[in-house]
C-alpha cells in the first residue's frame, strides 16, 4: 500500500492519532540514541523506566480525560488546577475512610457549579471557570493559611498512587479504568452521542430534543471528578497536598487533548488520541529531563512540538462561517 | 448581544476613509445618535461608571486620598495590566484569544533589563555560546542608547505578535491553542535571557516614568525643571497615566477607525459574512495579533523599568494572561468577539486593581484576600448573565 492510498483509507480522526503515535516512536529512538552515545545505557527501552514514567503520566492522563469531555462540547475548564489542589487538600484534611469520597465530592461540587454557570447562566466557560478557579484558590488559602497543609495522605491514597500490583503501578490501573469509562461514554452511550452533537452545533442538538443543559452540566461534573481524582492520587503519590500542585496540569492537559486530534472547537476527536497525546507529552518531558535540558529549552521545544503537530494535521478550514 | 456591531462607528461619521460619501447623506440628530452609541457601548459605559464609583469611594476611605502620591502609586500598579488587557482585547474582538500576552510581556521585560542600563560607556550586547562569548554590538550609552533599547523592545513585542498572527492566519491553527504554544516558546526565550532575576535599569529612567509629571520634568530638565508656573497644575498627574492616554490615542483610536480595525470587529461578528463582503480577513487578523504583541511589549517594558529588573516568572506571566481576559470581559468586550474595545479593557484592568487596593485600606485579613478577589471576579463576569433573563426565544442563547 502506498502512502497516498494509506492517507485516503484513514478516516479524518485516525490520522492525528497515527502521526502522534509515530512521533512517540521518533522521541523514543532519538532519546535512546542520545543516551547510548552519552551514557552507554538505554533507559528509555527498559520497561521499569517506562512504567515509572507512565505512573507519573497517569495523573495528567486522568485530568486530560476529563478535559477532553469538556473540550468536546466546545467549552473549556480552566478551574482544573485549584479543583485538583482543593480535592487533595480536603482529602488529606478529612483523612480516614472518607478521604477518597471527599476528594471526589469536591471535584463533583466544583464541576456542578461550573456546569450551572455555563449551562444556565450562559457565561462563557473560559471566564466562568477562571473565576471559579480563583474562588477555589481563595478558599484553600483561607483554609490552609497559605502554607502546605500538615495533614498526610491516607494509606489507601498512597496504595492507589504509589504502590504496585503484579509489577505494574496501581496508578496505571486507575488511569486505565478512567479511560475505559470515558471511551465507553463517548462510543457506546447516548450521552456520548449528545456530547458530539452539542460540540458540533448546540442549537441543532437542542432542537433535536437533547437536554443540552443537563449534558453540559454532566460534562463539567465528569471533568471536575477527574480533576478531583487526579488530586487525590497526586497527594497520595507525594504523601501530602501542597499549594499550587495543580498548576502544572492545566496547559499540558489541554495540549494533550489537542495533540490527540480533538478539535479545540469541539465535536470531533477520539479518546484514543488523547491517550496518545498524554503519552507523547510525558515521554517528551522525560527525554528532555534525561538530556538535562534547561527549563528555557524545554519550553521552546514544548511549544514548537505543539505547533508542529498541529501544522501537520490540525489546520482549520480557510474561512469558518 | 447585539449583532449590529460594525455600526459602532456610525455611518454619520464624516471621516470614513476609503469610502465615497454621498452628497445627501442624512444627518441624524445628535441626541438620537448619542443614545444609539450609548446603547451599543453599554458594557464600556457600565465599566467606566463602576470604576468611577469605587475609585471615588477608595479615595474617600483612604487616609491620604486625592493626593498625588496615591495617584502615582495606583497608576504604577495599574499600567502593566492595562497594557496587557489592551493587548488581549484585539484578538478577542476578532473572536480569538491570545494566551501568550503574559509571555510576550515577560520576554520583552527580560530583554529590556539588558538594554536600559544607561551605562555611560555603552552596553555591549553579548551572546555566549559554548563557554565563549561573542560581542554582537555595543549599544551607545546615555539617552541615545535608552531610546534605541526602547525601540528594540517595541520591535521585539511587535514581532512576537506578528509570529502569533502568522501561526493563526497562515498555519490556520485555532488562536487559543496556537498562542498557548507560542507562549511557551516566548517564556522559553525569556528564561534563556534571564535564568535568574536580575538586570539593571537606568535610575533616572525609572524615576522619570514611575512618578508624577513634576518629577518627570525635573529629571529630564524641561519647563525650568518642572517649576514653570503654567506647569504647576499639571505637575501632580502621574506619568503612567499620561502614557496610557497617549498610547490609547496614538495607537488604538486610529486603528479602531481604520478599515483594518473595523474589519477586526466584522470578523468577530460574522467571519463568513466579512469574507463574503470582500474584507481582508487575513490582514485584519494579522494586524490584531501584531498590535496585541506591541501592547504586551509596552507592558513588559514598563514592568522592567518599574521593577528595575527582568524576571522570567512563569506564574506571573500566567496570572497576567488570565487577569487580562478578566479585564477584557469586565470592560464590556464580548468573548464571542465583535463588541467592545480597548478603552473598556483599560477600565476593566482599573476595576480589577482598585478592588485589590481596597484590601489595603480596609484591613481585611490577608488570608481572606484571594477569596474576596475570586468572588468579586466571579460576580463581575456573571453580570453579563443577566441577559439570560431577557431572552424570549431559547434559540437566541446559542450564540
Amino acid at each position: 500500500m502506498t502512502a497516498a492510498s494509506l492517507n485516503i483509507s484513514l478516516s479524518r480522526d485516525a490520522r492525528p492519532i497515527l502521526i502522534s503515535a509515530s512521533f512517540i516512536l521518533v522521541i523514543l529512538i532519538a532519546g535512546t540514541f542520545y543516551t547510548l552515545s552519552r551514557l552507554g545505557t538505554a533507559p528509555l527501552l527498559s520497561p521499569t523506566y517506562l512504567l515509572q514514567q507512565l505512573q507519573i503520566g497517569s495523573f495528567l492522563g486522568i485530568v486530560a480525560a476529563g478535559m477532553m469531555i469538556v473540550i468536546l462540547i466546545s467549552q473549556i475548564d480552566l478551574s482544573v488546577p485549584w479543583t485538583l489542589t482543593a480535592a487533595a487538600m480536603m482529602a488529606t484534611a478529612v483523612g480516614g475512610p472518607w478521604a477518597l469520597p471527599v476528594g471526589l465530592g469536591v471535584g463533583l461540587l466544583v464541576g456542578l457549579v461550573n456546569g450551572i454557570g455555563v449551562a444556565y447562566l450562559r457565561i462563557p466557560s473560559m471566564i466562568f471557570t477562571l473565576g471559579v478557579n480563583a474562588v477555589m484558590r481563595g478558599l484553600m488559602v483561607a483554609h490552609t493559611g497559605g502554607f502546605a497543609p500538615q495533614t498526610a495522605a491516607t494509606d489507601l491514597m498512597r496504595w492507589l498512587a504509589a504502590d504496585h500490583s503484579f509489577g505494574i503501578p496501581n496508578a496505571l490501573f486507575v488511569w486505565l479504568a478512567v479511560s475505559a469509562l470515558v471511551a465507553l461514554i463517548l462510543r457506546r452511550m447516548a450521552l456520548g452521542r449528545y456530547i458530539y452533537a452539542i460540540g458540533n452545533k448546540e442549537a441543532a442538538a437542542y432542537l433535536a430534543g437533547v437536554n443540552t443543559r443537563g449534558v453540559i452540566i454532566t460534562c463539567f461534573v465528569l471533568c471536575g471528578i477527574a480533576a478531583g481524582l487526579a488530586g487525590v492520587l497526586l497527594a497520595g503519590y507525594s504523601t501530602k497536598a501542597y499549594q499550587g500542585m495543580g498548576d502544572a496540569y492545566l496547559l499540558p492537559s489541554i495540549a494533550a487533548v489537542v495533540i490527540g486530534g480533538t478539535n479545540i472547537l469541539g465535536g470531533r476527536g477520539r479518546y484514543l488520541g488523547t491517550l496518545v497525546g498524554v503519552i507523547l507529552i510525558v515521554l517528551l518531558n522525560s527525554v528532555l529531563s534525561i538530556m538535562e535540558m534547561p527549563e528555557a529549552g524545554r519550553q521552546v521545544i514544548y511549544g514548537s512540538v505543539i505547533i508542529l503537530m498541529l501544522l501537520v494535521y490540525g489546520r482549520g478550514e480557510k474561512v469558518t462561517s | 448581544m447585539s449583532n449590529s456591531t460594525i455600526s459602532n462607528a456610525p455611518f454619520s461619521e464624516p471621516r470614513m476613509s476609503g469610502m465615497p460619501m454621498p452628497a445627501t447623506w442624512p444627518r441624524r440628530r445628535l441626541g438620537g445618535d448619542l443614545l444609539i452609541r450609548l446603547r451599543q457601548n453599554i458594557g464600556v459605559v457600565t465599566a467606566i461608571g463602576l470604576f468611577c464609583v469605587i475609585y471615588l469611594f477608595y479615595h474617600f476611605a483612604h487616609p491620604k486620598g486625592f493626593s498625588s502620591a496615591v495617584f502615582v502609586q495606583n497608576a504604577d500598579e495599574v499600567f502593566t495590566l492595562a497594557m496587557v488587557a489592551m493587548a488581549q482585547t484585539l484578538p478577542v474582538l476578532a473572536a480569538g484569544l491570545d494566551l501568550s500576552v503574559g509571555a510576550v510581556m515577560t520576554m520583552v521585560g527580560c530583554l529590556a533589563s539588558y538594554l536600559m542600563s544607561g551605562a555611560a560607556q555603552g552596553t555591549p550586547i553579548e551572546f555566549s555560546f559554548g563557554g565563549t562569548s561573542h560581542v554582537l554590538a555595543v549599544l551607545p550609552g546615555g539617552v541615545i542608547g535608552i531610546i534605541i533599547g526602547v525601540i528594540i523592545c517595541f520591535v521585539a513585542g511587535t514581532l512576537a505578535g506578528f509570529v502569533n498572527g502568522c501561526v493563526v492566519v497562515y498555519g490556520r491553527i485555532q488562536p487559543i491553542i496556537a498562542t498557548l504554544a507560542t507562549g511557551a516558546i516566548y517564556i522559553g526565550i525569556a528564561l534563556f535571557l534571564r535564568p535568574t532575576p536580575g538586570g539593571k535599569i537606568d535610575e533616572d529612567l525609572n524615576w522619570a516614568l514611575t512618578n508624577s509629571l513634576q518629577d518627570f520634568a525635573s529629571t529630564v530638565h524641561i519647563f525650568d525643571d518642572g517649576n514653570a508656573p503654567w506647569f504647576a497644575p499639571l505637575g501632580a498627574i502621574p506619568v503612567p497615566f499620561i502614557l496610557i492616554v497617549v498610547i490609547a490615542l496614538v495607537v488604538w483610536v486610529p486603528f479602531r477607525r481604520s478599515v483594518t480595525g473595523r474589519s477586526v470587529y466584522a470578523i468577530g461578528s460574522a467571519e463568513g459574512a466579512a469574507y463574503m463582503s470582500g474584507l481582508r480577513i487575513d490582514r485584519a487578523k494579522l494586524a490584531a495579533f501584531t498590535l496585541a504583541g506591541f501592547f504586551a511589549g509596552c507592558g513588559g517594558l514598563f514592568l522592567a523599568i518599574q521593577t528595575s529588573s527582568g524576571n522570567a516568572d512563569i506564574p506571573q506571566a500566567g496570572a497576567y494572561t488570565l487577569n487580562s481576559i478578566a479585564a477584557v470581559v469586565i470592560g464590556g468586550t464580548s468573548l464571542l468577539g465583535g463588541t467592545g474595545g480597548a478603552i473598556g479593557s483599560i477600565f476593566g484592568a482599573l476595576i480589577l486593581r482598585v478592588i485589590s487596593f481596597f484590601f489595603r485600606i480596609f484591613d481585611i485579613a490577608p488570608l481572606l484576600q484571594p477569596l474576596f478577589e475570586g468572588i468579586i471576579l466571579l460576580a463581575a463576569v456573571s453580570i453579563g448573565a443577566l441577559r439570560v433573563l431577557r431572552v424570549k426565544n431559547t434559540l437566541e442563547l446559542f450564540r
